[in-house]
């Protein structure tokens, strides 16, 4: 029965692909009773710490969400993300720490969370760069979304070492698959009233690779989409424009790693990896994670960081799943509490601990009618 | 000893004046005029401004140096760019040469001129310090970072497929020969600028064996350089780190890869400058070194006498510490430094001042 199931939703989901809408309930997140079920996956570093932080506000908001926890680490890297994948599957919907990926040197495999995001398509990685009242940078009013593939690029794993002492690394750029990222980028931008997308690329230089990437965004915008503005500019350039006048971009389209290289410069303009949202999208899977993706290893279990990007992650989820109130309510409880700056945490210039930023979230909500 | 304290205080030194003991400097002065002879390549676009500017500078500092100039236009032999012979000549002959920009046609499908120049010539590390400028205002004010970039192979192999239609391949190729000898050019240059920390950058997470063989020749060498601090950073951490807090690589070279190398070492000039306009660059090899202003041929400003000659002025600063003529190098250094240092008037344009390059020459010439 089961299988017959599953394969029934595999035939949809391939003729999904030919169709404009989704068309069947099993797609959606599970809600049973007027409740959703939502993977759990803290992973490692501060993960536990700051999912709690949204496990107690979620409580105290009294929300209709029941968590299916997955507790899997990288640091020691003893399984695969299969029982991350069976769990999300099942739910269609996870909210999730980063996992741990050890350097080549050490023993352990490559990484979990590449494996997870390839494992379920969830192709298209957005982080939101929003600089937050009462956060001290150097350059205000930063307002940068980074839309990134997630699944091929430099990160294709298809290495070997062809005699040695020489080692070839492939990067793997296809047109179906940037497609869809510069159509979920232009479709993004339409969404939320953006104006510009502008493609992320080193074509002077991998004229095939970065070409087909920079062309299809730019043939895509200018064919599909004729009411934002498509624009494209050179990696390096890019980050040098990034750091210094990060006001002329809008959003930002890239391949996986030029993504990782402007996602760490938006995070550290608006104040540190701690505020940054983020989630990532596939055609049947949503799952919300930190928009830059650092594990925290060494604050871990100190009660010291800061749990407002999974926070905001986690408001970002409540709006996926139709809870817009509750949604807005957490995202300006916790502006609020950072606009305040008595509860804030060290990173960003305080000295309170996770638990009692998380408790003025919550006391903050409890003023809100 | 007193008097450079105060000089270093005022001025700050942008630009090392040791070198390292690989890729050194080995032309000899003409025995009979005693001046070195440098082949020049004035560029396109703004190039022949700012080479003019730096010619009129060199000869009122007096700096023994004779230019061969040397016209590279891009040829295609046998459909690969190549080098014209003359150049190739002249370059080999004088073992140094100092470079304006190039345009690069887009899209022609050719390969980049400064690529076949670092393969032409063997010239595998580029040396890329960015630090602010005293008395020009930037978002950053603590930046003093110096970066070494593999300069040969990696992303810029050049090694792309189709595979089927819609489906592209691109090979970063990284090699222990080529990792071996840009990883020890930067252990050397710690040494020789007396900064104590090597920080290996890479994403050996995701390229296990691609950046794990760059990371692993690191570690290996690390035994023959017990006085460096060798550090391995995750490319995600440093870009975090240095956009947050420049200050704390101040006592550290980097070196990476090809393509990290190319985008962190604009992402320091961003921070040190908000631009290329004043970033000065070495392109070392174990025979010919070529110096180089890494900005743009920028033709929308072309012969209009506004282009900013500081970029090419400070690489002619760092060939002149490498050929061993320090103290020409000081004198136009706090020169060009303190003319930008005046104020707007004195500046040009892309430095929010009013000067044009003719002027600003004449400043730096009035200072010297």
């Amino acid at each position: 029965m089961m299988s017959y199931r599953n394969s029934m939703v595999a035939k949809s989901a391939a003729k999904r692909t030919f169709a404009s809408i989704a068309t069947t309930e099993k797609v959606l997140p599970k809600k049973y009773g007027g409740r959703f079920v939502v993977t759990l996956i803290p992973g490692d570093g501060v993960g536990k710490e700051i999912t709690d932080s949204v496990v107690s506000i979620f409580e105290a908001e009294n929300l209709p969400i029941d968590w299916d926890r997955v507790d899997i680490s990288g640091v020691d890297r003893k399984e695969d993300v299969k029982a991350a994948v069976d769990s999300l599957k099942r739910n269609k919907i996870g909210l999730k720490g980063i996992w741990h990926t050890n350097a080549a040197d050490q023993a352990g495999g490559g990484s979990l969370n590449v494996a997870l995001r390839k494992e379920l398509d969830i192709y298209a990685n957005v982080a939101l760069f929003k600089s937050i009242e009462g956060v001290k940078t150097r350059i205000p009013n930063v307002d940068l979304v980074v839309i990134r593939e997630n699944t091929e690029g430099e990160y294709s794993g298809l290495e070997h070492e062809s005699v040695p002492g020489v080692v070839e690394s492939l990067k793997i750029m296809t047109k179906a698959k940037t497609e869809r990222i510069a159509r979920f980028a232009f479709d993004f931008a339409k969404k939320y009233n953006r104006k510009a997308v502008t493609a992320v690329h080193k074509a002077n230089i991998m004229k095939l690779g970065d070409g087909l990437f920079r062309n299809t965004v730019t043939r895509i915008g200018e064919g599909e989409y004729p009411d934002v503005k498509v624009d494209s500019i050179i990696v390096d350039n890019a980050s040098m424009q990034t750091v210094a006048k990060p006001h002329q971009f809008d959003v930002l389209v890239t391949p996986s790693m030029y993504g990782t290289i402007l996602g760490n410069i938006g995070a550290a303009l608006i104040g540190g990896p701690g505020l940054v949202a983020g989630a990532n999208f596939g055609r049947e899977y949503a799952v919300f994670e930190p928009g830059s993706r650092h594990v925290g290893l060494d604050i871990k279990g100190q009660n010291i960081a800061n749990p407002t990007a999974m926070i905001l992650s986690a408001a970002l989820m409540l709006n996926h799943l139709g809870l817009e109130t509750s949604s807005a309510r957490i995202s300006k409880a916790v502006h609020e509490v950072i606009a305040e700056g008595k509860s804030t945490t060290k990173d960003i210039g305080g000295s309170s601990s996770t638990t009692d930023f998380t408790k003025a979230v919550i006391e903050k909500l409890s003023s809100y009618k | 000893m007193f008097r450079s304290q105060v000089c270093r205080r005022t001025f700050g030194r942008l630009l090392a004046t040791k070198q390292p003991t690989i890729g050194r400097y080995t032309g000899k002065p003409n025995p009979a005029t005693g001046r070195y002879t440098v082949s020049f390549i004035e560029g396109d676009g703004v190039g022949p401004e700012i080479s003019k500017s730096v010619k009129e500078i060199f000869s009122a500092a007096k700096v023994p140096v004779d230019w061969e100039v040397c016209e590279v236009k891009p040829l295609l032999v046998n459909g690969v760019t190549t080098i014209p012979e003359p150049a190739v000549k002249s370059i080999n002959k004088n073992l140094i040469a100092l470079k304006g920009p190039l345009a690069t046609p887009i899209g022609k499908g050719h390969r980049s001129m400064n690529l076949t120049l670092r393969k032409t010539f063997g010239l595998f590390a580029n040396v890329r310090p960015a630090r602010s400028v005293e008395g020009f205002k930037t978002t950053y004010s603590d930046v003093d970072l110096v970066l070494i970039r593999e300069n040969t192979e990696g992303e810029y192999a050049g090694i792309e497929h189709v595979i089927v239609p819609g489906v592209v391949q691109s090979i970063k190729l990284i090699t222990r020969e080529a990792s071996e000898r840009v990883i020890r050019y930067a252990y050397e240059y710690c040494r020789a600028v007396g900064r104590p920390r090597l920080v290996v950058v890479h994403k050996s997470t995701i390229q296990r064996l691609a950046d794990g063989l760059f990371v692993t020749v690191a570690k290996e060498m690390a035994s023959e350089f017990p006085d460096i601090k060798l550090e391995t950073e995750l490319i995600d951490n440093t870009v975090l780190n240095v956009v947050s807090n420049p200050g704390q690589y101040t006592d550290a070279v980097s070196v990476c890869p090809n393509l990290y190398g190319d985008i962190l070492s604009d992402l320091n000039s961003g921070l040190s400058a908000g631009s290329l306009g004043l970033t000065p660059s070495g392109n070392i090899g174990h025979k010919v070194s070529i110096f180089e202003a890494v900005h743009g041929s920028a033709p929308d400003i072309a012969g209009q006498n506004k282009a900013n000659p500081t970029a090419l002025l400070l690489s002619s600063v760092m060939m002149l510490n490498h050929m061993g003529l320090n103290e020409y190098a000081d004198r136009i250094e706090k020169a060009v430094l303190s003319t930008i240092a005046a104020g707007p008037e004195t500046r040009t344009g892309d430095l929010a001042g009013s000067a044009s390059t003719s002027s600003f020459t004449a400043a730096v010439i009035g200072k010297l």
